[in-house]
């Protein structure tokens, strides 16, 4: 059930090695990638399951969307090659776990999806989100996450009644087909994860970015440019859905602020190093940080906006620390507009 | 009592002497189950001459007295068992003098934890004592009394450990001093003299009444940190805490099992706290910490937990308010715990009776433990919050505490600041021939037996 929509012949036959020899956390030339996917297609032991930073770039390396990483998740579950210690994991499946308690309610479009993340009710505010409705809770948790915990089967477990729980309890019963996702993650997974497992997804999901492209837009007349040059934090899950980034690229340039080029930005982001943490690989962490923000600090950023909350807390601190201010991506926008 | 009453008046004044019930009502009784014991008179004396000259009467007229400092030590110490007067020391709660290059500090004993933790803060804000979970209130002298742990324990072991010298007011009115500071100006240490100290600490007020106390101080390092180790087999933890500790960099190493809220059921978190000047050196000690657990890292069985700024905030807070919080969890302000000192080897074996114990009496349990030194021993403890409107509730505790001492002591731990019924327990556990020796002292230091009476006795 909801098997993994990989083809192993795509990658057997490909000659680019992108996966491996693109990482920025293994270093693998071209003879040592084929011998370690070959372990992969084989599902014998690699260095790869345990070398792995879970960063998700690999499935925006790949020239054919096979879900290499995905491949690898699945491979770390087979052989129990857990990423992280099995007790954090345990942890982690009970605090993100469904409470069985969604509660049914008419919203109006739009409806912005805040995840799990109750407590970021607060940034769904001002002209950008006039008349939005909010969902949130654990019960349509997104559930993502779990590849970074080698954990692919929560997401076949959890995933689909999340869907059923979006749908039947909200969308449906008001009449609306579109969810904006408030993170990448959800995004992604309703576009990429859900699809890449079979899973259907009766709804049209929508991307903050494309919706707060499309307001700024429509208050273009408003908008007091913000002048600042900014950092911006890409996050791992929008490694899946790359396809999103021009929406950052016109959102920055409809509010006045300059995305500065910098070494570790697009394709060669760095990974905001919290789940490297989890994974107890704090001098990796600490390394990948560093080379981050001393990118950020050259290109003399004022901002480091982020979109992913796990990159928030990960990095917020550090980027404060070095005179950088750490924001939400929607709230630079409602600066912008003065709300 | 009467003449009692008008002498009292005389040395310290009438505002600072009481015989109201209101007052006797307030002091007949701590936070905990204790039954409550009411005193004739209540007294706060402001100098060690007036101490003096209050023992010397209650010698003279043979009323009991009872030492009290913050009154929260919550096993009912302060209860006056066979009545007679407590003796609040809360007016004596001057801080004397900071001494910067030898870190150390001298108190009345009525000086607070908070008040010493502020004045620290604002005049020597390079220094820091060790501070117990306790309500700010809680006297200095009354955890070292007790032999109590905070949040240096790691680094400096029990609070007694931490003592470098004490004026005491004998039973019989002398004024005495142990440690450096009998010989010395300086109150820098108990060694090397013969250690009086002994004579006064964990006897709960039955042998002399401390007056003032010497405590060591320790560097306020600018950076903090926390980490905490998580895992689902209590057999892992006395490894997790024997390696933890030996680094020899942590301030604090304590653990705790909760099942509220409902994701921390079934594991062992233990939390280690510590400080650097630099980020560099923070950076050091966190890698020294974590290659220490290498082993359950790699086996996977265990690991530290992410944690979220706000959160690992809370964690550096000295003292932990959020325990407030847990310790009212039945509401109606009733709290009491078996603080057990024992080997950290005993761990799993402390833990799995703490569930029994709870399952047995039909109550909520929650247990923890804070190492004392690089994991010599640790302080377990077995909380039991409870409704005291409800006579029900209160009696439920009772019977899990009582269980939890003598289940301590099967053990081969030893309950601490142990209640009376408890100290019964523990006597009967005792060498009789320490027991005797204790006797012994008792009997020369305090000939009339004025000195909070009913504790460490057989009946």
């Amino acid at each position: 059930m909801y098997e993994l929509r990989y083809d192993p012949e795509i990658c057997a036959q490909c000659e680019t090695f992108d996966c491996l020899t693109r990482c920025q956390y293994m270093d693998l030339d071209i003879p040592a990638a084929r011998e370690e996917r070959q372990r992969l297609l084989d599902g014998e032991d690699s260095r790869v399951l345990r070398e792995c930073a879970t960063c998700y770039a690999c499935e925006e390396y790949c020239p054919y969307g096979n879900h290499p990483f995905y491949l690898i998740v699945e491979r770390q579950e087979e052989r129990q090659e857990w990423p992280v210690p099995t007790p954090l994991t345990h942890q982690q499946l009970r605090i993100m776990g469904p409470r069985g308690d969604v509660q049914p309610r008419k919203v109006e479009p739009p409806v912005i999806n805040l995840c799990a993340f109750t407590m970021l009710a607060g940034c769904i505010r001002g002209k950008l989100f006039e008349g939005s409705s909010t969902i949130a809770g654990r019960d349509i948790f997104c559930n993502v996450m779990w590849l970074h915990f080698g954990k692919n089967s929560v997401i076949r477990e959890r995933l689909p009644k999340v869907i059923e729980n979006i749908t039947s309890s909200f969308l449906e019963p008001s009449g609306v087909d579109e969810l904006i996702c408030f993170h990448d993650e959800c995004y992604a997974t309703y576009t990429q994860l859900a699809p890449a497992f079979g899973i259907e997804v009766p709804f049209k999901p929508v991307h903050l970015f494309d919706y707060l492209a499309q307001r700024l837009g429509e208050l273009k007349g408003e908008i007091r440019p913000i002048g600042e040059r900014i950092a911006y934090q890409r996050p791992c899950s929008n490694r899946l859905i790359p396809e999103t980034q021009h929406w950052v690229d016109e959102i920055f340039e409809l509010i006045g602020a300059e995305r500065v080029e910098r070494e570790y930005d697009r394709e060669n982001a760095l990974c905001c190093a919290t789940t490297i943490r989890i994974a107890q690989r704090d001098n990796l962490a600490d390394d990948v940080q560093k080379r981050n923000l001393d990118d950020m600090e050259a290109v003399g950023a004022k901002y480091c906006v982020f979109n992913c909350p796990a990159c928030m807390m990960g990095l917020s601190g550090p980027v404060a620390e070095r005179g950088m201010t750490p924001i939400l991506m929607s709230d630079l926008c409602q600066i912008a507009l003065g709300d | 009592m009467q003449d009692v009453y008008e002498a009292l008046v005389k040395i310290v004044g009438a505002e600072y002497v009481s015989r109201d019930p209101e007052e006797r009502f307030i002091y007949s009784r701590d936070p905990g189950t204790m039954e409550p014991c009411e005193p004739d008179l209540v007294v706060m004396p402001n100098s060690t001459e007036e101490v003096r000259q209050i023992v010397l009467l209650a010698n003279q007229k043979r009323v009991p007295i009872v030492p009290m400092g913050g009154g929260l030590v919550l096993s009912g110490l302060t209860r006056p068992l066979k009545g007679g007067m407590v003796l609040d020391m809360k007016r004596m709660n001057r801080i004397l003098e900071v001494d910067e290059t030898g870190r150390s500090v001298i108190v009345e004993a009525g000086a607070s934890q908070g008040m010493l933790q502020a004045h620290l803060k604002k005049h020597h804000p390079g220094l820091k004592h060790s501070i117990p979970d306790a309500p700010p209130i809680a006297t200095i002298a009354g955890n070292v009394l007790i032999h109590g742990s905070g949040h240096l324990s790691a680094a400096g072991g029990f609070h007694s450990e931490m003592l470098n010298g004490m004026e005491v007011v004998l039973p019989t009115g002398e004024i005495a001093k142990v440690g450096s500071c009998a010989t010395s100006p300086y109150w820098f240490s108990r060694a090397p003299l013969p250690d009086l100290a002994g004579l006064f600490i964990g006897w709960h007020g039955t042998t002399g009444i401390a007056t003032k106390l010497g405590i060591k101080l320790y560097p306020e390092r600018p950076l903090g940190d926390v980490g905490m180790f998580a895992t689902e087999d209590p057999e892992l933890v006395p490894g997790v805490l024997h390696q933890l500790a030996g680094v020899a960099v942590a301030e604090d190493i304590t653990a705790f099992m909760a099942n509220a809220p409902a994701w921390l059921r079934g594991f062992q978190i233990v939390n280690v706290k510590y400080g650097a000047e630099t980020k560099e050196e923070l950076r050091l000690k966190r890698d020294l910490l974590r290659e220490s657990v290498r082993r359950y890292i790699d086996d996977k069985v265990g690991g530290f937990m992410p944690l979220p700024p706000e959160m690992k905030q809370r964690f550096l807070e000295e003292p932990q308010t959020t325990l407030s919080l847990f310790a009212d969890t039945r509401e109606g302000g009733g709290f009491e715990y078996v603080g057990a000192i024992m080997p950290i080897e005993l761990f799993a074996e402390a833990y799995r009776q703490g569930l029994e114990i709870a399952e047995r009496h039909g109550v909520e349990c929650a247990t923890g433990a804070r190492i004392i030194g690089l994991g010599h021993c640790m302080m377990f403890f077995y909380g039991y919050a409870f409704n005291r409107a409800e006579p029900a509730d209160v009696k439920l505790a009772q019977e899990a505490l009582e269980d939890t001492n003598a289940t301590v002591l099967e053990m081969g731990g030893i309950p601490w600041k142990a209640e009376a019924p408890a100290q019964k327990q523990i006597i009967e556990k005792m060498d009789p021939n320490t027991f005797a020796l204790m006797n012994r002292i008792r009997e020369v230091l305090d000939p009339k037996g004025i000195m909070n009476p009913g504790n460490w006795e057989t009946d």
